[in-house]
């Protein structure tokens, strides 16, 4: 399922917790698996579970609970706009409906040529910075205005 | 001990409890949902709120410590504002849709709305869907929008089952309680989870929409499925069973039943059942009146032991008969001069009858298991079997740190953690067990027992031996595959070594409902025993509630005795094909649920119960039959009025448990057999083809533990044959054969094949435990 890179990994995920609480890893593995696949397929899922001596409903309980996991094949690349309450009050909705009408999709959707996925987010812990985004799950982008989405867009093109 | 006062009362409660114990132990009642007794507290759903003294808000008793001298208010301004906060929370998302609801009338949030609610939702935005699921034949999940998710299901799984089927997948608004991409939910324990349900999101499937709980009249009754004798409740409406729940003993299946027990009943009522007696004569069956039937039944059987001798006559009953059933009938063929009588139809070494102290029994009491330090069973397919029993050895392990280890036929996950495991060939099983036996003498530095000097000990053995040494509360059990096997009395005489050596406690985990009651009702052979009875064919056979070709040891071998004799009587509940070629007598008899009668569970527990239902047709209860062929025989003692004198004259006033209980042995020498040659098969009883009402029951029938047996094998020995996994092959036994699909299992040892008894399937095969050939077909 995994590759033997992934799989080494895991391990070092699963090092770092008492040997009869394997199942502590199941975030960082499933984020790998994710990393390797894409996104995570069902099959996936249960070989973590698998992997960890878990049952796969516990590890899809996960997967299905944060919304940086992917159960669905994105596009290249997956931008995640916070909504919650103080972005929101600072132009997060703005911002969201701004990529919507750019991108010509909804929220949850890929755009026909499976270059951009759009994503509602929860607080990312710099409401201070709103509206903000998330690229790929991994870097920030602050103060979305208008024009800064633009450029970003035109990066990513 | 605390102090505690709740609504004005005082009390004084254990150290650790929380308050909602401490209202159950006052008898004050707090509302709740997602709190059950046997789970684990997750305070979800807030429905248990009141007030504390010196707390700024209301707090959730079900997770809420009690700290001396507390005082809890659950009628006050702001609890009684906070339950009706959240039962308006509860109902935003619920579809209130009880009117065609299968849960109305027995509905705790509807109750819970009822009594905490407001008159009218203030709700208007739209509510959410939640979209059906399949999870198998049993569980109906169509209405998931009612489900309020507090987990009980998901929980039930974890910690009850063993096995995490249903869980709650995504958050907030949109979570759902569902299986792993669409699976079915398969734990033998499942039904539970749709008492838990404190709404109609989980109901049963075969009852749903078959009657209103208001309409259902409760009865009580004794399971005949299993040794452990659960409680039940069965509901009858017009005289038909609708619906079999548990009834609370804590002392025996506590809140629980297993799937069997909850869905059996539908056999009763199926167009299978036999309602009239039945007389094959010139090859014609004519259902005839009960007189004439008993007639030619007194007539043949008479006319056998005048001209044969009693000796030519034989019976057999089922070990899930009553006690009266099996002590009249056991005293109806005396009467007739014939001791050919035995319960123990699965059996095949009955070397020690005549060598026993007493009668065989589980050696403590059920609820002593949940209390174990260590556990040895030996030779059980322990899930399946014993669906409670286990349950009961993984609670202590999972709350008490128990260490249970298994020698065992096949390595079927036990869903429990295992502190050791020996998996070995049935020829091999009385070598392990001996192997623990002389690891626990060397351990103990106590003298070996003769018999085991060339034994070799592994190290699984000697943890096991270990953990038996180092517990304080420990046991020894034999299960069902070992009181079966053909070293059953080795592995007795090797148990009672074990646990003398360790201090353990040694039992059996009984084969049947009344395995038990069947030995006080001397339901024993004096002459032939279940075995030799069709090894040497009889003249004439009285069977009381056995299918032959599915409960035998040897099937084919009894089969073949039955198709010589001149007259074969066959007491049963059902009509069923090869009983119609084999008998030339049926007698409509009545299931547990339209007979009175007694059990004695493996614990040695007696449990009377009395009829729930009038017999179907012209079915009669069995004791009363036997009454009156004993009547028509013109022999003595059979002038009962009531099955309650019948169970009084076996059990001499014992009231609550049987007398003479006691697994010890006499004279019986170590010998251990040799090691067996060529294939081997090992053979369940698959739990849903135990007994001829599961065999009927179609829900039962549905679900995966009920698939076909296949003919099983570790990746090796398919090697070795050179056959791959979903081949044809073609397994013989004797002059019997049967032709299955090889399957892939690696829990099966090496040089074995799984073939599962008790189904059409396999019923030409012949011993259980024997050998068997393999081939491509
Ligand atoms: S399905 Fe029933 S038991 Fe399970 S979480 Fe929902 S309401 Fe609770
Ligand atoms: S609310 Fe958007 S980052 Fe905190
Ligand atoms: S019963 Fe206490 S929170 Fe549910």
């Amino acid at each position: 399922m995994f590759t033997a890179e992934t799989l080494q990994k895991f391990d070092r995920e699963v090092a770092k917790y008492p040997a009869d609480q394997k199942q502590s890893a199941v975030m960082a593995c499933l984020a790998l698996a994710q990393e390797e696949k894409g996104w995570l397929p069902a099959e996936a899922i249960e070989a973590v579970a698998h992997y960890l001596g878990m049952p796969p409903m516990a590890a899809m309980e996960v997967a299905t609970f944060y919304n940086m996991y992917d159960l669905k094949p994105v596009g290249k690349y997956k931008l995640t706009v916070c909504t919650n309450l103080p972005c929101a009050l600072s132009g997060g909705y703005h911002a969201a409906e701004y990529l919507k009408q750019k991108l010509g999709i909804e929220m949850g959707e890929t755009t026909p040529d499976g270059r951009f996925t759009l994503r509602e987010g929860e607080c990312m812990g710099a409401c201070g910075d709103a509206p903000v985004m998330l690229v790929n799950n991994r870097s920030m982008c602050s103060f979305m205005l208008p024009e800064q989405i633009d450029k970003l867009l035109e990066e990513l093109k | 001990m605390l102090e505690i006062e709740i609504d004005g009362k005082k009390a004084q409660v254990p150290d650790g409890s929380t308050v909602m114990d401490a209202a159950q132990q006052m008898g004050v009642y707090i509302p709740h949902f997602c709190y059950h007794k046997k789970l684990s507290i997750a305070a979800n759903c807030r429905m248990c709120l009141v007030q504390v003294e010196k707390a700024p808000k209301p707090l959730p008793a079900c997770a809420t410590p009690v700290t001396n001298g507390m005082k809890v208010f659950t009628h006050s301004d702001l609890a009684v504002q906070a339950q009706k906060g959240v039962m308006e929370f509860l109902l935003i998302n619920h579809p209130l849709d009880c009117p065609i609801c299968d849960q109305g009338g027995e509905c705790q949030l509807q109750d819970m709305s009822v009594g905490y609610g407001g008159m009218k939702s203030r709700y208007q935005e739209e509510k959410r869907v939640v979209f059906h699921k399949d999870v198998g034949p049993l569980i109906s999940m169509e209405e998931m929008s009612r489900c309020i998710h507090c987990t009980r299901c998901v929980r039930f799984g974890q910690e009850v089952a063993g096995i995490m089927e249903l869980g709650m997948a995504n958050r907030n608004m949109h979570s759902e309680i569902t299986t792993f991409v669409g699976r079915s939910v398969d734990s033998e324990l499942s039904g539970n989870m749709i008492d838990l349900c404190p709404v109609g999101a989980l109901t049963s499937k075969p009852f749903r929409y078959t009657a209103r709980s208001w309409e259902l009249q409760r009865r009580r009754s004794v399971s005949p499925h299993d040794s452990l004798g659960a409680n039940l409740i069965v509901q009858v409406k017009h005289d038909q069973v609708m619906r079999v729940l548990p009834k609370e003993n804590e002392a025996v299946n506590e809140c629980w039943i297993s799937d069997k027990e909850r869905f059996a009943y539908q056999a009763l009522n199926s167009d299978q059942r036999l309602t009239k007696p039945m007389v094959k004569q010139g090859g014609e069956w004519r259902e005839v009146p009960w007189n004439v039937a008993l007639d030619y039944v007194a007539h043949g059987l008479k006319d056998i032991s005048r001209e044969f001798g009693g000796d030519a006559l034989a019976a057999l009953a089922a070990p899930s008969s009553t006690l009266e059933e099996l002590y009249l009938l056991q005293k109806l063929m005396q009467g007739l001069g014939c001791g050919n009588v035995d319960h123990r139809p699965r059996q095949q070494d009955f070397t020690s009858d005549g060598k026993r102290v007493g009668t065989p029994w589980l050696g403590m009491r059920l609820a002593e298991l949940n209390n174990l330090d260590a556990a040895l069973v030996v030779g059980s397919f322990l899930r399946k079997d014993h669906p409670l029993i286990a349950q009961r050895l993984r609670q202590a392990v999972r709350k008490g740190g128990a260490a249970l280890s298994l020698i065992d036929l096949s390595a079927d996950d036990q869903l429990v953690p295992l502190h050791a495991r020996l998996t070995v060939a049935p020829s091999q099983l009385a070598q392990t067990l001996a192997a623990v036996v002389k690891a626990a003498a060397q351990q103990k530095g106590v003298e070996l027992p003769a018999g085991l000097e060339n034994v070799q000990v592994c190290e699984q053995a000697k943890a096991m031996a270990q953990s038996l040494i180092e517990g304080e509360k420990k046991a020894v059990f034999l299960g069902n595959a070992a009181q079966q096997s053909a070293a059953a009395t080795q592995l007795h005489a090797l148990g009672l070594q074990l646990a003398q050596i360790t201090g353990a406690t040694f039992g059996f985990l009984g084969e049947a409902a009344n395995s038990v009651g069947a030995q006080l009702a001397w339901a024993l052979p004096t002459g032939a025993n279940a075995r030799q009875m069709f090894e040497q064919p009889r003249q004439g056979y009285v069977l009381m509630g056995v299918e032959p070709e599915f409960d035998c040891a040897n099937p084919q071998q009894a089969l073949a005795a039955l198709a010589q004799a001149k007259m074969v009587v066959l007491f049963s509940a059902f009509k069923h094909e090869p009983a119609l070629a084999y008998a030339d007598v049926l007698l409509p008899m009545a299931p547990f649920t339209e007979t009175s009668g007694t059990f004695v569970n493996t614990e040695g527990r007696i449990q009377s119960f009395a009829g729930v239902v009038r017999p179907a047709g012209d079915a009669r209860p069995a004791w009363k039959i036997l009454r009156v062929l004993g009547n028509v025989l013109d022999l003595e003692g059979f002038g009962y009025n009531t099955s309650e004198e019948v169970r009084d004259q076996v059990l001499g006033g014992a009231s609550e448990f049987a007398t003479g209980l006691d697994n010890g042995l006499n004279g019986v020498t170590l010998q251990l057999p040799q090691a067996g040659q060529g294939m081997e098969r090992i053979a369940d009883v698959p739990i849903h083809f135990a007994d001829p009402m599961a065999r009927r029951a179609p829900a039962l029938q549905r679900t995966r533990d009920a698939a076909a047996p296949a003919a099983r094998m570790a990746a090796a020995t398919l090697a070795q044959l050179g056959l791959q996994a979903g081949d044809l092959v073609r397994v013989r036994q004797g002059q019997g054969g049967a032709e299955l699909a090889a399957a892939l299992d690696e829990g099966v040892p090496a040089g074995c094949v799984r073939v599962a008894a008790a189904h059409a399937s396999t019923a030409a095969l012949g011993e259980m435990f024997g050998a068997i050939s393999v081939e491509r077909a």
